[in-house]
């Protein structure tokens, strides 16, 4: 059995009816763990305080706001490369989760940034790519919007696509190109001297699990709607043509 | 409930938001899940009666 037998909407509407459930029970568990692990069974920071615990929402969100957008990528290339209308509905299905992730990374990066900081926002490398990012997930979402015919919305939102994705690898690796600014550097990396402590990486892994699943769920959910809003409009219009 | 000491604000008022945000997505996706659902079943119902 090939991956590509599941680009047939069909055959993807079968499996993720059978996945979805498990998707979503795994997600609620694992998102509820690790937020409840975090915030209420960890130390304050020696240095921060209490503002530690705004890492299992923040570091999570921001992660998931580049990956979403890696997987946008993909489906945007087999898209261009192979035509398949489940990868472009994806993609779109996608973009709202991103988007969403992104305000969240930006929004608890400001309110962990003022104190600890002394401002709410800095043109520091990592959050100006961020915020770059953020634009780019609006203007795909408006360009999906402002096209009619499927086809075409699809070919030039992945090229957008393409084009973001530059942005996308800097939010995550605009602290090591430049040395400068005010974030810090990975929280969890396997170089133990850059690495969070144990009490924290632990509940901060279940949380990014959990995001991680939450956006698996919801992209397979909204690929779902994506599908049947199709659907919807190739019987509308051969309805118009009886 | 956690003593959060000074920062109590900035760390309740980050989950908050998180909550909210995420809360919103995941009731939007729902309810455009549903009426797309029951859109689509209106309209095969329809061609079926109507051949």
């Amino acid at each position: 059995m090939s991956l590509w037998e599941y680009a047939n909407p069909k055959k993807f509407m079968a499996l993720s009816a059978r996945v979805l459930p498990w998707v979503t029970g795994l997600a609620a568990t694992t998102l509820l763990v690790g937020l409840v692990w975090g915030f209420f069974f960890t130390p304050d920071d020696f240095r921060q305080g209490s503002t530690v615990k705004i890492i299992y929402v923040h570091v999570p969100s921001a992660m998931m706001a580049i990956n979403v957008w890696v997987m946008m990528l993909v489906a945007s290339l087999i898209w261009l490369v192979r035509r398949h209308h489940v990868s472009a509905l994806a993609a779109k299905a996608a973009a709202p989760i991103g988007m969403v992730m992104t305000l969240i990374a930006l929004i608890t990066g400001a309110v962990w940034g003022q104190p600890m900081w002394g401002t709410w926002w800095a043109w520091d490398p990592r959050l100006t790519s961020f915020l770059i990012l953020f634009l780019f997930y609006l203007g795909y979402i408006a360009l999906w919007q402002a096209i009619e015919d499927p086809d075409t919305a699809a070919d030039l939102t992945s090229v957008l696509c393409l084009v973001g994705s530059v942005f996308a690898l800097l939010s995550r690796y605009a602290v090591l190109f430049w040395n400068q600014g005010l974030h810090q550097g990975a929280s969890l990396s396997l170089d133990r001297e850059e690495h969070v402590a144990d009490v924290f990486a632990w509940p901060l892994w279940v949380s990014m699990a959990g995001f991680g699943l939450l956006f698996l769920a919801l992209v397979l959910l909204r690929t779902r709607t994506e599908i049947r809003a199709r659907r919807l409009r190739a019987l509308e219009a051969r309805e118009r043509m009886q | 409930m956690p003593d959060l000491g000074k920062y109590a604000f900035e760390v309740l008022s980050a989950y908050a938001v998180s909550l909210l945000l995420l809360g919103g997505l995941i009731w939007i996706s729902l309810r455009q899940s549903a009426r797309m659902r029951r859109r689509l079943e209106e309209q095969e119902r329809r061609m079926n009666r109507n051949g």
